[in-house]
């Protein structure tokens, strides 16, 4: 079997599932839970100064598919509502119980650096492997100069991050908030600042629904709502977005990373950490289904590793960071073209429909005498766009494949229809 | 009351159960079983549920009304093209039709959408405290329907959204025809062909006389002169006979006949119910009536059929239904006599063994046997009564002729239903010859109202 286990800025953890701060890692209690179902590192939900934030009544709220599974999931909690001495106490007593798992804190609190000084400090007493600086919070704490706010402007994010490298021995990972531009600024600016590691994404500022009778968004208090920030399967795509553009950009090509965003299954790790992630963090999905789902989770990634002949984590972390560029060099010369497997199809039309209605005509429909209809590529008007491949329901029934062109590589700089070609 | 059965005992199966044994046979999906099969539709283009549904229901467009939580909106796309879409819901062997078309049946799933319970899901669960249709500005055109069944109804709906006036004679007591006579019980529960006869009337300009009957309360010459168009829905009056001896014998009677008095019963503990019992014929019908003869408390129900499984015009589902209730299905066997006890009522039938001969011929063989039967109920087939038609309205094969427009070979009268030759005489056809009547019905008059 597959060796799970990873070395993060110094912190050994037996695997790279580890919970993100938030609810399931708000007390001792929890976390020991997720300990025992082989979590293999958390981060402790944030701490702040004392006196604790007070939280509202209906805080979370969801995005839906078709199955009424959770796609997206949105909170508007803030930061731990129990009082730091209670945290700071039971943060030791789990980490002396678990010495093996890796356990760090996540902090927020004003930006005045002897806020920072006196809390890492505090939290360096308890025995803590490591620091999480919570830059991302998108709701209720930017209200109050934290979270995003320190997250949004990077002179910020490397001055906090300098002061806590300053006050304290242990690695520090910034957690970057996926409410910018641009994420590399606030990662370079982390980096300058002396942190080990990024991770990312934070949720994303949302709104995901409403009550239309009462004409409110939801998570509802009383007759009102507030953005919240989403997280769960929908955020995916935005979260390895993110995190390849920190791992191909020049400046922090390289750097240690933390994926965060959407995991719920051993297939997303292994995409997070494909793009140069060396852990992951999960939380919806572990809310939406209690902490067993790591165990499937590390059996997936470890028989896939076994199938691929990836001994460890290292061995194929970071391996799709090459093959992800810009779109000036891609190959102007690469052709697929749609195949439909005419034993697979079922008839549904919906390759057709979508090609004809928003794309290029390019299948054709013909009744049959039998009354059903054939749907046939014309290979001649196919772009290779792959929308009829996404619509088709049956696996494999549609596939792209791949023309000889016999053309060598050409990308858009060397293309002569560029004319901008220099 | 059933005079050729009188002389038997009522059932002994207690209320209750026979109230269970009754009860709807599909029960209705709850929101959220409607939810997720609702989701399972791929909204297929050019979609084979739509090709094989004789009504043109746009099935993946209700579907996806469904799964957006539009009930109204779904309903009224059904209804849009099938009024009866609540009893179509029901009484449709989708497992024909609509179901056995769905994509996935194929492959890997050979699992359909429950496009049936959707169906009635929608149209069970639509607002309908206002008609969902209005009519159109009046014509002063006024067409007479004869036959207030499905055909009969449905034309008579959208003549009425045209505009038109539309008087209904039905012969019976009450209107929906096979709805209401002729349906298992168990497949429409709950006087549901009223309440459906009930919301189509909600459109007005709809009058139906009852107790009116072709060739005894009215004459079709009449109907001709009195109205604008006329429409025959009639569907098929009478039961084909076995030809044997003994055939008013006390215990013999039409399968329709009995299904019509237990439809119609308020207390199935009044009904006469035979110890045994033979069903003759291979049809829908046939299994209706041995089902629930089984049901009410017949001990053995044997259906007998001269032909194969393979030939039976009951669906492999209707075959298992009658199967699952514990009727004895025998095949190629031909009824050869009735045989009586002392008092000169039914004691049995004899039956002589058939075969095919190298011609697909059917063929008698030198075997027979001979099943104990109290009742003898016989489900070979309805023909039409013509008797009350003018001569001049050209037959064909026993049921009325009429062109691809509905229009029968007398000017100004059109037919629909069972009573013609189209389709196999299914509900949802007969509601889609009485919706396409009424619309060339209409063409025709405003056509003429042109000149």
């Amino acid at each position: 079997m597959a060796d799970l286990s990873i070395e993060f800025a110094g912190i050994k953890a037996p695997n790279p599932f580890w919970l993100a701060s938030a609810p399931p890692t708000d007390k001792q209690y929890n976390v020991e839970r997720a300990f025992e179902a082989g979590w293999g590192g958390v981060v402790w939900k944030t701490l702040g100064e004392d006196p604790a934030p007070v939280n509202v009544s209906s805080r979370y709220s969801a995005m839906y598919g078709p199955n009424g599974d959770v796609i997206g999931f949105n909170n508007i909690e803030l930061i731990t509502d129990r009082p730091l001495e209670v945290n700071l106490r039971e943060i030791e007593d789990t980490k002396r119980n678990w010495p093996d798992r890796a356990l760090i804190v996540s902090l927020m609190v004003p930006c005045e650096e002897e806020s920072w000084k006196r809390i890492v400090k505090l939290v360096e007493q308890t025995g803590a492997d490591g620091l999480e600086l919570n830059f991302g919070c998108p709701h209720g704490m930017p209200e109050r100069g934290m979270g995003a706010a320190v997250g949004q402007v990077p002179e910020y994010v490397e001055m906090v991050t300098r002061w806590c490298k300053q006050y304290c021995s242990m690695p520090v990972m910034v957690k970057m908030t996926p409410n910018v531009t641009d994420v590399r600024f606030p990662a370079r600016a982390a980096f300058r600042g002396g942190a080990d590691a990024v991770s990312l994404i934070n949720t994303l500022n949302s709104i995901t629904g409403l009550d239309l009778d009462r004409m409110v968004a939801r998570p509802i208090v009383g007759s009102q709502s507030t953005h919240g920030g989403m997280c769960g399967p929908a955020v995916k795509p935005i979260a390895l977005n993110m995190l390849a553009e920190i791992a191909r950009d020049p400046e922090t090509h390289g750097k240690l990373l933390c994926g965060i965003g959407g995991v719920s299954t051993w297939r997303g790790a292994a995409e997070f950490i494909s793009l140069g992630a060396t852990s992951v963090q999960v939380c919806t999905a572990a809310m939406l289904h209690g902490f067993r789902i790591v165990e499937g989770m590390k059996d997936g990634l470890s028989r896939w590793m076994d199938e691929k002949g990836f001994a460890r984590i290292e061995d194929f972390r970071g391996m799709a960071v090459a093959n992800t560029t810009d779109w000036k060099y891609l190959d102007m010369n690469y052709k697929v073209i749609a195949s439909i497997d005419q034993d697979k199809c079922i008839n549904c039309g919906r390759c057709h429909i979508a090609c004809e209605d928003t794309s290029h005509q390019a299948i054709d429909k013909q009744l049959l005498a039998d009354g059903t209809n054939l749907y046939t590529v014309k290979d001649e008007e196919c772009v290779g766009c792959n929308l009829c491949e996404i619509t088709c329901p049956v696996d494999d029934c549609i596939t792209m494949v791949a023309q000889d062109t016999g053309l060598p590589y050409m990308n858009w700089t060397q293309d002569p229809r560029n004319p901008f070609r220099e | 009351m059933i005079e050729p059965l009188k002389h038997l005992e009522t059932t002994q199966v207690e209320p209750e159960q026979l109230k269970a044994r009754f009860s709807d046979i599909a029960p209705p999906l709850t929101e959220r079983q409607a939810a997720l099969e609702s989701a399972r539709c791929l909204y297929c283009y050019d979609a084979p549920c739509v090709n094989a549904c004789p009504s043109d229901i746009d099935i993946p467009e209700f579907i996806r009304q469904i799964a957006q939580d539009n009930v109204d909106g779904a309903a009224h796309t059904i209804w849009s093209e099938n009024i009866l879409g609540g009893s179509c819901a029901r009484v449709c062997p989708t497992e024909i039709l609509c179901e056995q078309a769905c994509v996935r049946n194929k492959a890997d799933e050979c699992a359909p959408v429950l496009i049936g319970l959707l169906q009635r899901y929608a149209t069970d669960n639509a607002d309908t405290s206002s008609h969902p249709f209005t009519r159109a500005q009046p014509t002063g055109k006024r067409v007479a329907i004869v036959g207030a069944g499905p055909a009969g109804l449905a034309c008579a709906h959208r003549l009425a959204m045209h505009g038109h006036d539309v008087v209904i004679h039905e012969a019976q007591p009450k209107a929906g025809g096979l709805n209401e006579y002729g349906i298992a019980r168990y497949k429409m529960t709950d006087d549901f062909a009223q309440k459906e006869v009930e919301f189509l009337l909600g459109i007005g300009g709809i009058e139906i006389v009852y107790g009116s009957a072709l060739g005894r309360d009215i004459s079709l010459s009449q109907l001709q002169a009195d109205y604008d168009a006329v429409f025959l829905a009639i569907g098929l009056g009478s039961t084909r006979t076995l030809a044997l001896g003994h055939e008013e014998a006390p215990g013999v009677m039409s399968a329709v006949d009995y299904i019509r008095e237990l439809r119609s019963t308020d207390d199935l503990t009044t009904l006469p119910v035979p110890e045994s019992a033979v069903v003759i014929g291979a049809g829908n019908t046939a299994i209706d009536m041995a089902v629930q003869i089984k049901r009410l408390g017949a001990e053995e129900v044997h259906l007998v059929y001269r032909r194969g499984e393979e030939a039976m015009s009951a669906t492999g589902h209707e075959q298992a239904l009658a199967r699952d209730a514990g009727v004895q299905i025998r095949t190629w066997a031909r009824p050869d006599a009735i045989e009586l006890d002392n008092d000169g009522r039914v004691a049995g039938m004899r039956f002589v063994r058939t075969a095919c001969d190298e011609n697909g011929r059917l063929v008698d063989s030198d075997r027979s046997f001979t099943l104990q039967a109290r009742a003898i109920f016989k489900a070979i087939g309805q023909v039409m009564v013509s008797d009350d038609l003018a001569p001049t309205l050209e037959i064909s094969g026993g049921k009325l002729l009429v062109d691809e427009k509905l229009r029968t070979t007398l000017s100004g009268v059109y037919a629909g239903g069972d009573c013609t030759g189209l389709g196999q005489d299914l509900t949802v056809e007969a509601v889609q010859q009485g919706k396409q009547a009424a619309e060339s019905i209409h063409q025709d008059l405003m056509a003429a109202g042109d000149h």
